[in-house]
Protein backbone atom coordinates (compact mmCIF):
# COMPACT_ATOMS: atom_id res chain seq x y z
CA UNK A 1 0.00 0.00 0.00
CA UNK A 2 1.50 3.50 -1.21
CA UNK A 3 0.28 6.29 0.99
CA UNK A 4 0.68 9.91 -0.53
CA UNK A 5 0.63 13.27 1.35
CA UNK A 6 -0.33 16.47 -0.03
CA UNK A 7 0.83 19.39 2.16
CA UNK A 8 2.03 22.76 1.36
CA UNK A 9 3.89 24.79 3.84
CA UNK A 10 2.34 28.31 3.01
CA UNK A 11 -1.66 27.80 3.23
CA UNK A 12 -4.11 28.45 0.49
CA UNK A 13 -2.09 27.45 -2.13
CA UNK A 14 -4.91 25.37 -3.77
CA UNK A 15 -3.61 21.53 -1.82
CA UNK A 16 -7.83 20.39 -1.30
CA UNK A 17 -8.47 21.21 -4.32
CA UNK A 18 -5.56 19.27 -5.81
CA UNK A 19 -6.25 16.22 -3.37
CA UNK A 20 -9.98 15.78 -4.39
CA UNK A 21 -9.16 15.89 -8.04
CA UNK A 22 -6.43 13.45 -7.12
CA UNK A 23 -9.35 11.18 -5.32
CA UNK A 24 -11.00 11.40 -8.34
CA UNK A 25 -8.63 9.99 -10.45
CA UNK A 26 -7.34 7.35 -8.48
CA UNK A 27 -10.34 5.12 -7.74
CA UNK A 28 -10.40 3.36 -5.21
CA UNK A 29 -8.07 5.25 -2.93
CA UNK A 30 -9.31 5.98 1.01
CA UNK A 31 -8.60 9.47 1.85
CA UNK A 32 -7.77 10.67 4.83
CA UNK A 33 -8.30 14.75 5.50
CA UNK A 34 -5.36 15.55 7.99
CA UNK A 35 -5.77 19.06 8.16
CA UNK A 36 -8.16 18.71 11.10
CA UNK A 37 -7.70 22.60 12.02
CA UNK A 38 -9.42 23.48 9.20
CA UNK A 39 -10.78 20.52 6.94
CA UNK A 40 -12.20 21.36 3.90
CA UNK A 41 -11.73 18.22 1.76
CA UNK A 42 -16.00 17.25 2.79
CA UNK A 43 -17.13 20.12 1.14
CA UNK A 44 -15.84 19.42 -2.20
CA UNK A 45 -16.95 15.56 -1.68
CA UNK A 46 -19.67 15.52 0.06
CA UNK A 47 -19.59 12.40 2.46
CA UNK A 48 -22.34 10.36 3.93
CA UNK A 49 -20.97 10.00 7.64
CA UNK A 50 -20.84 5.86 8.37
CA UNK A 51 -19.28 6.12 11.85
CA UNK A 52 -18.90 9.33 14.80
CA UNK A 53 -16.52 9.05 17.34
CA UNK A 54 -15.45 11.20 19.81
CA UNK A 55 -11.71 12.21 20.29
CA UNK A 56 -10.30 12.25 23.85
CA UNK A 57 -6.89 13.72 24.11
CA UNK A 58 -5.17 14.99 27.17
CA UNK A 59 -6.51 16.54 30.36
CA UNK A 60 -8.06 19.65 31.47
CA UNK A 61 -7.46 20.84 35.19
CA UNK A 62 -10.45 22.46 36.82
CA UNK A 63 -10.44 23.66 41.43
CA UNK A 64 -12.97 22.30 43.17
CA UNK A 65 -13.97 26.20 44.90
CA UNK A 66 -15.37 24.47 48.05
CA UNK A 67 -12.45 22.77 48.90
CA UNK A 68 -9.63 25.57 47.43
CA UNK A 69 -7.90 26.86 50.87
CA UNK A 70 -6.63 29.85 48.36
CA UNK A 71 -2.82 29.09 49.48
CA UNK A 72 -1.73 29.70 45.78
CA UNK A 73 0.72 26.92 45.10
CA UNK A 74 -1.29 26.01 41.62
CA UNK A 75 0.08 29.90 40.12
CA UNK A 76 3.57 29.32 41.96
CA UNK A 77 3.76 25.62 39.94
CA UNK A 78 2.21 26.27 36.57
CA UNK A 79 4.33 26.84 33.92
CA UNK A 80 2.17 27.88 30.98
CA UNK A 81 0.36 30.74 33.05
CA UNK A 82 -2.88 29.37 33.32
CA UNK A 83 -3.71 29.84 36.50
CA UNK A 84 -4.65 33.24 37.58
CA UNK A 85 -5.22 34.83 41.17
CA UNK A 86 -8.49 37.67 41.39
CA UNK A 87 -8.66 39.30 44.76
CA UNK A 88 -7.11 40.76 47.49
CA UNK A 89 -3.87 38.21 47.90
CA UNK A 90 -3.22 34.53 49.47
CA UNK A 91 -5.67 33.23 52.25
CA UNK A 92 -8.41 35.31 50.43
CA UNK A 93 -8.14 34.99 46.98
CA UNK A 94 -9.93 33.56 44.30
CA UNK A 95 -8.04 30.86 41.86
CA UNK A 96 -8.77 29.81 38.61
CA UNK A 97 -7.75 27.53 35.54
CA UNK A 98 -8.29 28.84 31.93
CA UNK A 99 -9.15 26.38 30.08
CA UNK A 100 -7.55 27.60 27.22
CA UNK A 101 -3.87 28.12 28.33
CA UNK A 102 -4.01 24.64 30.71
CA UNK A 103 -1.62 21.94 28.60
CA UNK A 104 -3.34 19.24 30.98
CA UNK A 105 0.26 18.76 32.67
CA UNK A 106 -1.03 17.77 36.13
CA UNK A 107 1.59 19.75 38.66
CA UNK A 108 -1.01 21.86 40.25
CA UNK A 109 -3.13 18.88 40.98
CA UNK A 110 0.31 16.74 42.87
CA UNK A 111 0.99 19.54 44.42
CA UNK A 112 -2.14 21.41 45.94
CA UNK A 113 -2.26 20.74 49.56
CA UNK A 114 -5.67 19.84 49.93
CA UNK A 115 -6.20 18.50 46.60
CA UNK A 116 -8.64 20.44 45.17
CA UNK A 117 -7.74 20.25 41.76
CA UNK A 118 -9.30 17.69 39.53
CA UNK A 119 -7.98 16.20 35.86
CA UNK A 120 -11.21 15.54 33.44
CA UNK A 121 -10.02 13.70 30.27
CA UNK A 122 -10.74 16.55 27.69
CA UNK A 123 -12.86 16.08 24.90
CA UNK A 124 -10.61 17.39 21.64
CA UNK A 125 -13.00 16.40 18.41
CA UNK A 126 -14.11 14.25 16.67
CA UNK A 127 -13.76 11.81 13.73
CA UNK A 128 -15.72 10.40 11.04
CA UNK A 129 -15.62 7.21 8.32
CA UNK A 130 -17.86 8.43 5.61
CA UNK A 131 -18.64 7.25 2.35
CA UNK A 132 -18.19 9.56 -1.21
CA UNK A 133 -18.46 9.09 -4.82
CA UNK A 134 -14.31 8.52 -4.76
CA UNK A 135 -14.28 6.12 -2.55
CA UNK A 136 -14.48 5.90 1.55
CA UNK A 137 -12.86 8.85 3.85
CA UNK A 138 -11.76 9.54 7.07
CA UNK A 139 -11.89 12.84 8.32
CA UNK A 140 -11.95 14.93 11.44
CA UNK A 141 -12.88 17.98 13.42
CA UNK A 142 -10.72 19.32 15.66
CA UNK A 143 -12.95 21.53 19.00
CA UNK A 144 -11.90 25.06 18.26
CA UNK A 145 -9.05 26.39 20.51
CA UNK A 146 -8.76 22.31 21.25
CA UNK A 147 -4.41 21.16 21.19
CA UNK A 148 -3.54 17.78 20.94
CA UNK A 149 -4.05 18.41 16.48
CA UNK A 150 -0.87 16.06 15.99
CA UNK A 151 -2.42 13.08 17.88
CA UNK A 152 -5.75 13.68 16.06
CA UNK A 153 -3.83 13.37 12.74
CA UNK A 154 -1.95 10.23 13.54
CA UNK A 155 -5.45 9.10 14.43
CA UNK A 156 -7.09 9.48 11.13
CA UNK A 157 -3.87 8.36 9.05
CA UNK A 158 -3.76 4.88 11.36
CA UNK A 159 -7.67 4.68 10.42
CA UNK A 160 -7.68 4.98 6.74
CA UNK A 161 -4.82 3.06 6.86
CA UNK A 162 -6.37 0.14 8.31
CA UNK A 163 -9.46 0.70 6.48
CA UNK A 164 -7.00 0.10 2.94
CA UNK A 165 -5.34 -2.47 4.43
CA UNK A 166 -9.04 -4.62 5.39
CA UNK A 167 -10.15 -3.57 1.63
CA UNK A 168 -6.67 -4.00 -0.12
CA UNK A 169 -6.74 -0.85 -1.56
CA UNK A 170 -3.98 0.57 -3.22
CA UNK A 171 -3.70 3.91 -1.85
CA UNK A 172 -3.97 6.10 0.94
CA UNK A 173 -4.33 9.90 -0.05
CA UNK A 174 -3.71 12.32 2.43
CA UNK A 175 -4.77 16.03 2.63
CA UNK A 176 -2.21 17.43 4.76
CA UNK A 177 -2.26 20.37 7.46
CA UNK A 178 -0.22 23.76 6.59
CA UNK A 179 3.33 25.10 8.11
CA UNK A 180 5.39 22.78 9.62
CA UNK A 181 4.56 21.92 12.77
CA UNK A 182 3.28 18.92 15.29
CA UNK A 183 -0.28 18.29 12.75
CA UNK A 184 2.19 18.28 9.68
CA UNK A 185 5.10 16.37 11.23
CA UNK A 186 2.44 13.48 12.29
CA UNK A 187 0.71 13.52 8.87
CA UNK A 188 4.02 12.67 7.44
CA UNK A 189 5.40 9.85 9.10
CA UNK A 190 5.13 6.43 7.40
CA UNK A 191 3.82 8.11 4.02
CA UNK A 192 5.55 7.03 0.90
CA UNK A 193 5.54 10.21 -0.99
CA UNK A 194 5.21 13.81 -0.49
CA UNK A 195 3.73 16.36 -2.45
CA UNK A 196 4.31 19.62 -1.64
CA UNK A 197 1.79 22.13 -3.82
CA UNK A 198 3.33 26.14 -3.72
CA UNK A 199 2.57 29.14 -5.46
CA UNK A 200 5.07 31.41 -7.04
CA UNK A 201 5.52 33.95 -4.47
CA UNK A 202 8.23 35.00 -2.40
CA UNK A 203 6.21 33.96 0.71
CA UNK A 204 5.59 30.74 -1.49
CA UNK A 205 9.57 30.02 -2.05
CA UNK A 206 10.25 30.54 1.46
CA UNK A 207 7.54 28.03 3.25
CA UNK A 208 8.14 25.36 0.45
CA UNK A 209 11.73 25.65 1.22
CA UNK A 210 11.19 25.01 5.04
CA UNK A 211 8.79 22.33 4.32
CA UNK A 212 11.28 20.66 1.91
CA UNK A 213 13.83 20.76 4.59
CA UNK A 214 11.07 18.96 7.03
CA UNK A 215 10.35 16.18 4.43
CA UNK A 216 14.21 15.83 4.78
CA UNK A 217 14.90 15.99 8.15
CA UNK A 218 12.36 13.01 8.07
CA UNK A 219 13.76 11.17 5.17
CA UNK A 220 10.36 10.92 2.77
CA UNK A 221 10.65 11.44 -0.62
CA UNK A 222 9.03 15.07 -2.11
CA UNK A 223 7.65 16.12 -4.90
CA UNK A 224 7.29 19.71 -6.01
CA UNK A 225 3.85 21.15 -7.78
CA UNK A 226 3.81 24.81 -9.11
CA UNK A 227 0.06 25.83 -8.74
CA UNK A 228 -0.86 29.19 -10.73
CA UNK A 229 2.61 29.35 -12.29
CA UNK A 230 1.49 31.69 -15.19
CA UNK A 231 1.29 34.28 -12.44
CA UNK A 232 5.07 34.44 -12.11
CA UNK A 233 6.92 32.33 -14.85
CA UNK A 234 10.40 33.31 -13.89
CA UNK A 235 9.11 32.63 -10.12
CA UNK A 236 8.08 29.10 -10.81
CA UNK A 237 10.89 28.61 -12.65
CA UNK A 238 13.23 29.72 -9.45
CA UNK A 239 11.44 27.27 -7.33
CA UNK A 240 11.60 24.97 -9.45
CA UNK A 241 15.66 24.94 -9.31
CA UNK A 242 15.19 25.49 -5.82
CA UNK A 243 13.51 22.48 -5.33
CA UNK A 244 15.86 20.21 -7.65
CA UNK A 245 18.40 21.63 -5.58
CA UNK A 246 16.87 20.56 -2.33
CA UNK A 247 16.78 17.07 -3.96
CA UNK A 248 12.78 17.31 -4.74
CA UNK A 249 11.40 15.96 -7.77
CA UNK A 250 8.89 18.50 -10.11
CA UNK A 251 5.84 16.99 -10.54
CA UNK A 252 4.80 19.60 -12.76
CA UNK A 253 2.92 23.02 -13.17
CA UNK A 254 -0.95 24.26 -12.83
CA UNK A 255 -1.65 26.95 -14.36
CA UNK A 256 -3.87 29.94 -12.96
CA UNK A 257 -7.80 29.13 -13.35
CA UNK A 258 -10.58 30.70 -11.97
CA UNK A 259 -12.49 26.59 -12.32
CA UNK A 260 -10.67 26.30 -8.65
CA UNK A 261 -12.88 28.27 -7.13
CA UNK A 262 -15.83 27.44 -9.73
CA UNK A 263 -15.58 23.94 -8.89
CA UNK A 264 -15.82 24.65 -5.26
CA UNK A 265 -19.04 26.56 -5.38
CA UNK A 266 -20.38 23.61 -7.12
CA UNK A 267 -18.71 20.75 -4.83
CA UNK A 268 -17.12 19.17 -7.22
CA UNK A 269 -13.26 19.08 -7.73
CA UNK A 270 -11.48 20.42 -10.63
CA UNK A 271 -11.16 17.54 -12.80
CA UNK A 272 -14.73 16.81 -12.90
CA UNK A 273 -15.06 19.97 -14.47
CA UNK A 274 -14.31 21.15 -17.99
CA UNK A 275 -11.65 23.86 -17.28
CA UNK A 276 -8.21 23.95 -19.16
CA UNK A 277 -6.39 23.32 -15.53
CA UNK A 278 -7.87 19.83 -14.96
CA UNK A 279 -5.54 18.81 -17.54
CA UNK A 280 -2.46 20.37 -15.62
CA UNK A 281 -3.69 18.62 -12.45
CA UNK A 282 -3.64 14.95 -14.79
CA UNK A 283 -0.48 15.52 -16.10
CA UNK A 284 0.75 15.90 -12.46
CA UNK A 285 -1.34 12.83 -11.25
CA UNK A 286 0.70 10.50 -14.06
CA UNK A 287 4.10 11.87 -13.20
CA UNK A 288 3.46 11.33 -9.26
CA UNK A 289 1.99 8.04 -10.55
CA UNK A 290 5.31 6.74 -12.02
CA UNK A 291 7.40 8.38 -9.27
CA UNK A 292 5.31 6.77 -6.73
CA UNK A 293 5.79 2.96 -7.85
CA UNK A 294 9.78 4.04 -8.19
CA UNK A 295 10.41 4.96 -4.76
CA UNK A 296 8.51 2.34 -3.34
CA UNK A 297 10.50 -0.20 -5.53
CA UNK A 298 13.83 1.84 -4.04
CA UNK A 299 12.54 1.19 -0.68
CA UNK A 300 11.76 -2.56 -1.17
CA UNK A 301 15.70 -3.27 -2.11
CA UNK B 1 -7.41 47.40 26.95
CA UNK B 2 -4.36 48.38 29.56
CA UNK B 3 -1.94 50.64 27.53
CA UNK B 4 -1.83 50.44 23.66
CA UNK B 5 -4.23 48.25 21.54
CA UNK B 6 -2.48 44.86 20.93
CA UNK B 7 -4.82 43.57 17.69
CA UNK B 8 -4.62 40.05 15.92
CA UNK B 9 -5.21 39.28 12.48
CA UNK B 10 -6.00 35.56 12.17
CA UNK B 11 -7.80 33.17 9.73
CA UNK B 12 -9.01 29.48 9.88
CA UNK B 13 -8.31 28.39 6.36
CA UNK B 14 -4.43 29.70 4.80
CA UNK B 15 -3.40 31.49 2.50
CA UNK B 16 -6.30 34.17 2.50
CA UNK B 17 -3.98 37.15 2.76
CA UNK B 18 -3.33 37.53 6.57
CA UNK B 19 0.11 38.74 6.35
CA UNK B 20 -1.25 41.07 3.39
CA UNK B 21 -3.74 42.65 5.75
CA UNK B 22 -1.09 42.75 8.79
CA UNK B 23 1.97 44.29 6.58
CA UNK B 24 -0.42 47.03 5.58
CA UNK B 25 -1.79 47.91 9.01
CA UNK B 26 1.32 47.98 10.04
CA UNK B 27 2.89 50.34 7.26
CA UNK B 28 -0.38 53.00 7.23
CA UNK B 29 -0.14 52.74 11.01
CA UNK B 30 3.87 53.50 10.92
CA UNK B 31 6.51 54.73 12.90
CA UNK B 32 6.53 52.75 16.57
CA UNK B 33 3.78 50.38 15.56
CA UNK B 34 5.12 46.58 16.29
CA UNK B 35 4.18 43.61 13.86
CA UNK B 36 4.51 40.32 15.94
CA UNK B 37 5.40 37.36 13.05
CA UNK B 38 3.26 35.09 14.97
CA UNK B 39 3.46 32.56 12.09
CA UNK B 40 6.28 31.14 13.51
CA UNK B 41 6.03 27.56 11.37
CA UNK B 42 6.15 30.04 8.10
CA UNK B 43 7.29 33.52 9.09
CA UNK B 44 6.64 35.52 5.98
CA UNK B 45 6.12 39.22 7.00
CA UNK B 46 9.74 40.30 6.52
CA UNK B 47 9.28 39.22 2.93
CA UNK B 48 7.85 41.86 2.65
CA UNK B 49 8.43 44.41 4.96
CA UNK B 50 12.15 43.59 4.94
CA UNK B 51 14.29 46.18 7.68
CA UNK B 52 17.69 44.74 9.23
CA UNK B 53 17.94 42.59 12.39
CA UNK B 54 18.88 44.47 15.28
CA UNK B 55 18.59 41.54 17.84
CA UNK B 56 18.49 37.83 17.24
CA UNK B 57 17.73 35.45 20.41
CA UNK B 58 17.70 31.76 20.82
CA UNK B 59 14.23 30.27 22.43
CA UNK B 60 14.80 26.88 24.92
CA UNK B 61 11.98 25.31 26.80
CA UNK B 62 13.51 23.39 29.85
CA UNK B 63 13.87 19.41 29.34
CA UNK B 64 15.02 17.40 32.23
CA UNK B 65 18.03 15.34 32.55
CA UNK B 66 19.06 12.44 34.67
CA UNK B 67 21.69 12.34 37.41
CA UNK B 68 22.32 8.42 36.83
CA UNK B 69 24.32 8.28 39.57
CA UNK B 70 21.69 9.45 42.39
CA UNK B 71 18.76 7.68 40.30
CA UNK B 72 17.63 4.76 42.36
CA UNK B 73 14.82 3.56 38.92
CA UNK B 74 11.85 4.25 41.42
CA UNK B 75 9.80 5.23 37.91
CA UNK B 76 7.86 8.05 40.04
CA UNK B 77 9.02 11.22 37.02
CA UNK B 78 7.60 8.76 34.46
CA UNK B 79 4.29 7.49 35.74
CA UNK B 80 3.97 11.41 36.69
CA UNK B 81 4.50 13.23 32.88
CA UNK B 82 1.43 13.32 31.10
CA UNK B 83 3.10 13.24 27.42
CA UNK B 84 4.96 10.22 27.80
CA UNK B 85 8.43 12.27 27.79
CA UNK B 86 9.89 9.77 29.96
CA UNK B 87 10.31 6.01 29.66
CA UNK B 88 11.09 3.80 32.81
CA UNK B 89 12.98 0.95 31.44
CA UNK B 90 14.70 -0.30 34.44
CA UNK B 91 17.78 1.57 35.50
CA UNK B 92 17.17 5.72 34.90
CA UNK B 93 14.25 6.45 32.63
CA UNK B 94 15.02 7.39 28.77
CA UNK B 95 14.28 10.59 28.40
CA UNK B 96 12.21 12.27 25.33
CA UNK B 97 12.70 15.94 24.30
CA UNK B 98 10.96 16.12 21.38
CA UNK B 99 7.55 14.90 23.36
CA UNK B 100 8.05 16.81 26.84
CA UNK B 101 6.25 20.28 27.39
CA UNK B 102 8.44 22.09 29.88
CA UNK B 103 6.29 21.75 32.65
CA UNK B 104 8.95 20.60 35.58
CA UNK B 105 7.04 17.95 36.81
CA UNK B 106 9.54 15.00 36.83
CA UNK B 107 12.08 17.19 38.70
CA UNK B 108 9.89 18.61 41.30
CA UNK B 109 8.25 14.59 42.05
CA UNK B 110 11.51 12.70 41.84
CA UNK B 111 12.19 11.74 45.57
CA UNK B 112 15.84 11.57 45.00
CA UNK B 113 16.05 15.22 43.60
CA UNK B 114 18.09 13.11 40.82
CA UNK B 115 16.58 15.03 38.06
CA UNK B 116 17.58 18.84 36.54
CA UNK B 117 17.01 21.26 33.71
CA UNK B 118 18.66 22.28 30.74
CA UNK B 119 17.96 24.14 27.72
CA UNK B 120 16.57 22.92 24.84
CA UNK B 121 16.71 25.04 21.42
CA UNK B 122 13.47 25.02 19.34
CA UNK B 123 13.81 28.59 17.35
CA UNK B 124 14.64 31.81 17.30
CA UNK B 125 13.15 35.41 17.48
CA UNK B 126 14.44 38.35 15.61
CA UNK B 127 13.79 42.54 15.93
CA UNK B 128 14.31 43.92 13.24
CA UNK B 129 13.76 47.82 12.18
CA UNK B 130 11.58 48.43 8.61
CA UNK B 131 11.01 52.07 7.87
CA UNK B 132 10.07 52.86 11.59
CA UNK B 133 7.99 49.46 12.00
CA UNK B 134 9.18 46.98 14.64
CA UNK B 135 8.63 43.64 13.60
CA UNK B 136 9.33 41.15 15.40
CA UNK B 137 9.48 37.27 14.33
CA UNK B 138 9.70 34.51 16.15
CA UNK B 139 10.88 31.27 13.38
CA UNK B 140 10.20 27.66 15.05
CA UNK B 141 13.43 25.15 14.19
CA UNK B 142 12.97 22.76 11.06
CA UNK B 143 12.24 19.28 12.77
CA UNK B 144 10.82 20.46 16.05
CA UNK B 145 6.71 20.15 16.39
CA UNK B 146 5.46 22.44 19.06
CA UNK B 147 5.45 26.16 18.29
CA UNK B 148 3.54 27.54 21.45
CA UNK B 149 6.77 28.42 23.33
CA UNK B 150 8.31 30.69 20.00
CA UNK B 151 4.98 32.31 20.06
CA UNK B 152 5.05 33.14 23.62
CA UNK B 153 8.73 34.35 23.05
CA UNK B 154 8.03 36.73 20.36
CA UNK B 155 4.73 38.26 22.31
CA UNK B 156 7.39 38.06 25.29
CA UNK B 157 9.36 40.98 23.41
CA UNK B 158 6.61 42.92 22.32
CA UNK B 159 5.99 46.54 24.24
CA UNK B 160 2.52 47.21 25.93
CA UNK B 161 3.65 50.93 25.35
CA UNK B 162 2.87 50.72 21.66
CA UNK B 163 0.54 49.42 19.59
CA UNK B 164 0.73 46.00 17.63
CA UNK B 165 -0.27 44.28 14.74
CA UNK B 166 -0.34 40.56 15.32
CA UNK B 167 0.19 37.49 12.42
CA UNK B 168 -1.19 34.73 13.83
CA UNK B 169 -0.68 31.17 12.18
CA UNK B 170 -3.45 29.76 10.06
CA UNK B 171 -6.04 26.94 11.83
CA UNK B 172 -7.88 27.15 15.26
CA UNK B 173 -5.66 25.04 17.19
CA UNK B 174 -3.39 25.75 20.10
CA UNK B 175 -0.40 27.57 18.04
CA UNK B 176 -3.15 30.13 16.95
CA UNK B 177 -4.72 30.31 20.64
CA UNK B 178 -0.96 31.16 21.80
CA UNK B 179 -1.24 33.88 19.25
CA UNK B 180 -4.23 35.51 19.40
CA UNK B 181 -4.70 34.64 23.51
CA UNK B 182 -4.42 38.31 25.46
CA UNK B 183 -5.39 40.58 21.96
CA UNK B 184 -7.91 43.44 22.77
CA UNK B 185 -9.46 42.14 19.34
CA UNK B 186 -9.00 40.25 16.30
CA UNK B 187 -9.67 40.92 12.30
CA UNK B 188 -10.38 37.45 10.99
CA UNK B 189 -9.41 37.36 7.03
CA UNK B 190 -11.36 35.19 4.88
CA UNK B 191 -12.54 34.30 1.11
CA UNK B 192 -16.10 34.69 -0.02
CA UNK B 193 -16.01 30.72 -0.76
CA UNK B 194 -17.50 27.52 0.59
CA UNK B 195 -13.95 26.81 2.33
CA UNK B 196 -13.17 30.54 3.50
CA UNK B 197 -17.22 30.36 5.36
CA UNK B 198 -16.55 26.54 6.78
CA UNK B 199 -13.08 27.95 7.95
CA UNK B 200 -14.59 30.97 9.14
CA UNK B 201 -16.83 29.99 11.28
CA UNK B 202 -14.32 27.80 13.25
CA UNK B 203 -12.61 30.70 13.59
CA UNK B 204 -15.33 33.08 14.74
CA UNK B 205 -16.31 30.13 17.38
CA UNK B 206 -12.36 29.90 18.32
CA UNK B 207 -12.61 33.80 19.24
CA UNK B 208 -15.97 33.70 21.23
CA UNK B 209 -14.39 30.45 23.02
CA UNK B 210 -11.65 33.08 24.31
CA UNK B 211 -14.12 36.09 24.78
CA UNK B 212 -12.22 38.26 22.38
CA UNK B 213 -14.12 40.60 20.12
CA UNK B 214 -13.87 40.12 16.55
CA UNK B 215 -14.68 41.65 13.07
CA UNK B 216 -14.27 40.08 9.31
CA UNK B 217 -12.32 41.51 6.13
CA UNK B 218 -13.05 39.54 2.54
CA UNK B 219 -10.17 39.09 0.68
CA UNK B 220 -10.55 38.74 -2.90
CA UNK B 221 -13.95 39.72 -3.19
CA UNK B 222 -16.19 38.64 -6.03
CA UNK B 223 -14.21 35.86 -6.66
CA UNK B 224 -16.86 33.07 -5.45
CA UNK B 225 -20.24 34.21 -3.89
CA UNK B 226 -22.06 36.23 -1.41
CA UNK B 227 -22.20 33.21 1.66
CA UNK B 228 -19.48 35.20 3.49
CA UNK B 229 -21.06 38.56 4.34
CA UNK B 230 -24.89 36.57 4.91
CA UNK B 231 -22.81 34.79 7.72
CA UNK B 232 -21.49 38.16 9.01
CA UNK B 233 -25.39 39.26 8.66
CA UNK B 234 -27.05 36.90 10.25
CA UNK B 235 -24.47 36.38 13.09
CA UNK B 236 -23.80 40.40 13.58
CA UNK B 237 -20.19 40.42 13.14
CA UNK B 238 -19.08 43.56 11.37
CA UNK B 239 -17.33 43.45 8.19
CA UNK B 240 -14.27 45.81 8.37
CA UNK B 241 -13.94 46.12 4.17
CA UNK B 242 -13.44 44.33 1.37
CA UNK B 243 -10.17 43.68 -0.95
CA UNK B 244 -10.84 42.88 -4.78
CA UNK B 245 -10.11 39.60 -6.65
CA UNK B 246 -7.33 41.12 -9.24
CA UNK B 247 -4.84 39.15 -11.00
CA UNK B 248 -2.99 43.21 -10.54
CA UNK B 249 -3.04 42.42 -6.77
CA UNK B 250 -1.91 38.71 -6.95
CA UNK B 251 1.37 39.49 -8.82
CA UNK B 252 2.34 42.54 -6.81
CA UNK B 253 2.29 40.18 -3.61
CA UNK B 254 3.72 37.35 -5.56
CA UNK B 255 6.70 40.14 -5.93
CA UNK B 256 7.23 40.58 -1.99
CA UNK B 257 5.73 44.24 -2.56
CA UNK B 258 2.98 45.73 0.49
CA UNK B 259 -0.40 45.97 -0.72
CA UNK B 260 -0.89 49.51 0.17
CA UNK B 261 2.88 50.75 -1.14
CA UNK B 262 1.86 49.16 -4.56
CA UNK B 263 -1.60 50.32 -4.06
CA UNK B 264 -1.91 53.62 -2.41
CA UNK B 265 -5.77 53.82 -2.91
CA UNK B 266 -6.27 51.12 -0.42
CA UNK B 267 -4.62 52.91 2.49
CA UNK B 268 -7.85 54.70 3.71
CA UNK B 269 -9.71 51.28 4.14
CA UNK B 270 -6.82 49.88 6.25
CA UNK B 271 -6.94 53.24 8.39
CA UNK B 272 -10.96 53.23 8.60
CA UNK B 273 -10.23 49.30 9.44
CA UNK B 274 -7.90 49.75 12.32
CA UNK B 275 -9.35 52.70 13.87
CA UNK B 276 -12.88 50.08 13.63
CA UNK B 277 -10.91 47.53 15.40
CA UNK B 278 -9.72 50.12 18.52
CA UNK B 279 -13.78 50.88 18.75
CA UNK B 280 -14.34 47.28 18.85
CA UNK B 281 -12.08 46.78 21.58
CA UNK B 282 -12.28 49.75 23.86
CA UNK B 283 -16.23 48.81 23.67
CA UNK B 284 -15.78 45.20 24.68
CA UNK B 285 -13.54 46.51 27.58
CA UNK B 286 -15.93 49.00 28.66
S1 LIG C 1 -2.60 21.02 34.74
FE1 LIG C 1 -0.58 21.96 34.36
S2 LIG C 1 -1.05 23.46 32.74
FE2 LIG C 1 -3.02 22.91 33.67
S3 LIG C 1 -3.33 24.47 35.25
FE3 LIG C 1 -2.37 22.69 36.25
S4 LIG C 1 -0.17 23.19 36.22
FE4 LIG C 1 -1.14 24.57 34.72
S1 LIG D 1 9.11 18.40 32.35
FE1 LIG D 1 6.96 17.67 32.37
S2 LIG D 1 6.62 17.11 30.23
FE2 LIG D 1 8.84 17.25 30.47
S3 LIG D 1 9.50 15.15 30.96
FE3 LIG D 1 9.16 16.21 32.92
S4 LIG D 1 7.04 15.68 33.48
FE4 LIG D 1 7.26 15.21 31.28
Amino acid sequence: MRELVVISGKGGTGKTSITASFAVLARGAVMADCDVDAADLHLLLQPRVRECHAFFSGRLAAIRKADCIACGACLAHCRFGAVSMNGPGAGEAVFTIDPAACEGCGVCARFCPVKAIDLSERRCGEWRVSETRCGTMVHAQLAAGAGNSGKLVSLVRDQARRIAGERGAPLVLADGPPGIGCPVIASLAGASLALIVTEPSVSGEHDLLRVLALARHFALPAAVCVNKWDVNPEMTERIERAASAAGARIGGRIRYDRAFTAAQLDARAVVEADAPAAEDIRRVWHALDAMEIRSELARRH
Amino acid sequence: MNGHPHIAIASGKGGTGKTTVATSLARVLGHGVQLLDCDVEEPNARLFLRGDVQESRMVAVPVPVIDETRCDGCGECARFCAYNALAAVGGAPLVFPELCHGCGGCVKVCPRQAMRETQRRVGMVETAEADGVIVIQGALDVGVAMAPPVIHAVKAHARRDAPAVIDAPPGTSCPVIAAVRGADAVALVTEPTPFGLHDLRLAVEMTRTLAIPSAVIINRAGSGDDRVQAYCRVEGITVLFELPDERRIAEALARGAVLVDAFPEYRSRFERGWKQLVAIATEHHA
